[in-house]
């Protein structure tokens, strides 16, 4: 097959996968048209047999560590902690709008760092929700820090968002030095973002809360998913010193709160394996092969000319704009698995200057233009019409303001703790 | 005579005794609640986002629905026994500002209670959706303090002088 003809069929296959993951024709799973992508790809040629067994390879045990946080955090719930989390919020708070956002900035980014972006998102903005409610206090402005904080809390650690996990395997950093290298851009980003909620909100944050009954219901703290949860933690650093894949220590925690949640009946094998979502497992694997093919058949010198050279911090930060723009493009997960190839070579500047282009970029417009399109079907299920304006208007506040101070934290902090660029 | 009293979370106790004070022994009071549908709408759209991943099941969109719905029955009761007359409890969702609109539609009286920064007189202690809300009611409207106002003193001077025309 000609090189213009494998091009034009892996792009056709990309298309297909993303527009199938958009509609979603009878709620089937993306896998259903990415994995046989994939393998239509092998068929015709446009990618090797054994460059998709590298891929698959490559990204088998990214995919795993991803699969154990999400079961970490789903047991972590059953246990209580994301209730405890609102109890500890509600009791910060005592009363004040503004009190409570505060508290939802510290946990939203904590739960976001630890647990990745699907526990904030899924898991914890209920609860937010709920303690904005028991507070008697207008939710709007706390349930907004949930969202934009599951994107822009996810630069701190390589398991805080499946963006990182692929920067990760990519960079090769090890957990500290990836750690260490984003604390200064997290907290750079975050900080940010208080900034402009505060006085974006300020109408909102200004009433006292009137609560209906007490609002400071105990809940006992769940020990045993806390003590696990920080084993996870220092597990990660013991087998990073190591060598050893920090998977393991993701998979050790998660087993042993399956164990106990198994012993006290509260789960199933069903219910674990479910919470592991083999199908996007699946889809991630799949999408990835299908994107290798693009890349292979010129997407790559096609794309070239437009990235900047990562010299410096302002090549740092073009590379950054330039994800932040694929991300709202054409969504984050596909955006990076297309950039990664193309930077890696510039060292873990690059890579790191893309993973914050990709993660904070998204809030631009708000959740990147494919998933608006998603969030637009599902609100029209729901009878709702988007009132995309104020999302926008938020967007445009904190996105590329954060994106900027993220980029040149980054780039102060590789010129103290080093080994950014090849 | 139809009395309307819409409340809002922080403020409605105030909201609720202005209307039983205010409002004719023969009135028909409505209590109306407005649930900002954004809220839900923002957690849909997050879970949107999360492409490849999502479960009707898992929906934190429709988790937040049902805990607004609740939260909103609960403060319509709330506000019902502390009023201890007849009345009629209305729930609506939507955009809190036109939704409070149009309910107001062929009322005699709306009842509000200033819902922003209740520390200074002035504009900024009425929130967006409220100044809305009073610049398109269809109806006359009672503006209440929650608490005691602050002092005149506490008046912000104005911020350019006044034109002359």
């Amino acid at each position: 097959m000609g090189v213009s003809v494998a091009e034009v069929c892996s792009v056709v296959l990309l298309v297909a996968v993303l527009a199938w993951a958009v509609i979603r024709p009878w709620g089937w799973p993306e896998a259903v048209v990415a994995v046989p992508a994939a393998a239509v790809a092998l068929g015709a040629g446009a990618i090797s047999i054994a460059d998709a067994g590298n891929e698959v390879a490559r990204l088998g045990p990214v995919v795993g560590f991803l699969a154990a946080v999400l079961v970490l955090a789903q047991l972590c719930a059953g246990e209580g902690l994301f209730a405890w989390c609102g109890a500890w919020m509600a009791r910060v708070a005592n009363g004040r709008p503004d009190r409570l956002l505060i508290a939802v900035f510290v946990v939203a980014s904590l739960v976001t760092a630890v647990f990745s972006l699907d526990a904030t998102v899924v898991l914890l903005t209920p609860v937010v929700f709920a303690t904005a409610a028991r507070l008697a206090v207008r939710p709007r402005p706390h349930v907004y820090a949930c969202t934009h904080l599951s994107n822009t809390g996810s630069l701190l650690l390589p398991v805080s968002n499946l963006t990182n996990l692929l920067a990760f395997s990519a960079s090769g950093l090890s957990f500290l030095h990836f750690a260490g290298l984003m604390t200064l851009p997290w907290l750079a980003a975050i900080a940010i973002e208080f900034t402009v909620f505060r006085s974006f909100f300020a109408r909102d944050l200004a009433v006292a809360a009137a609560p209906l009954h007490d609002a400071s219901v105990p809940v006992a703290a769940p020990w045993f998913a806390i003590v696990t949860v920080a084993a996870t933690l220092a597990g990660f650093v013991v087998t990073s010193a190591a060598g050893v894949n920090p998977a393991w220590a993701a998979t050790g925690g998660a087993l042993v709160l399956a164990v106990r949640a198994a012993l006290r009946r509260r789960t199933t094998l069903g219910a674990i394996v479910g919470a592991a979502d083999l199908p996007f497992l699946a889809f991630v694997l799949a999408l990835a092969v299908v994107v290798r093919a693009v890349i292979d058949n010129g997407l790559d010198t096609a794309l070239r000319g437009w990235l900047p050279e990562v010299g410096g911090l302002a090549g740092m930060l073009g590379v950054a704009a330039v994800a932040a723009v694929a991300a709202n493009l054409i969504n984050n997960l596909p955006a990076v698995l297309v950039l990664l190839p193309l930077t890696v070579q510039g060292g873990p500047a690059a890579v790191l200057a893309v993973l914050i282009g990709v993660n904070i970029g998204p809030n631009l417009t708000y959740a990147g233009s494919l998933a608006t399109m998603l969030w637009r079907r599902v609100l029209h299920q729901h009878n709702h019409t988007a009132a995309l304006g104020e999302f926008t208007v938020l967007g445009l506040l904190t996105a590329p303001a954060a994106l900027i101070a993220a980029v040149v934290a980054l780039w102060a902090s590789l010129h103290v703790l080093g080994g950014g660029w090849p | 005579m139809t009395v309307i009293a819409w409340i809002v979370e922080a403020t409605w106790r105030a909201c609720i005794d202005a209307a039983g004070r205010h409002a004719p022994a023969e009135a028909d009071i409505v209590v109306l609640h407005v649930t900002d549908a954004d809220v839900a709408d923002v957690a849909y759209g997050a879970y949107a986002g999360l492409i490849g991943r999502r479960h009707p099941h898992r929906d934190p969109g429709s988790k937040v629905q049902d805990l607004a719905s609740a939260a909103a029955h609960e403060l319509l009761d709330e506000a019902a026994a502390r009023l201890a007359r007849p009345c009629r409890k209305v729930e609506r969702t939507g955009r809190i500002e036109t939704e409070v609109v149009a309910a107001a539609d062929g009322a005699d009286l709306l009842v509000l209670a200033r819902d922003g920064d209740l520390s200074h007189l002035g504009p900024r202690s009425i929130s967006h959706a409220s100044r809305y809300v009073i610049d398109h009611a269809p109806c006359p409207v009672l503006l209440v303090w929650p608490g005691t106002p602050p002092a005149i003193s506490a008046t912000a001077p104005p911020p350019h002088p006044p034109l002359r025309r």
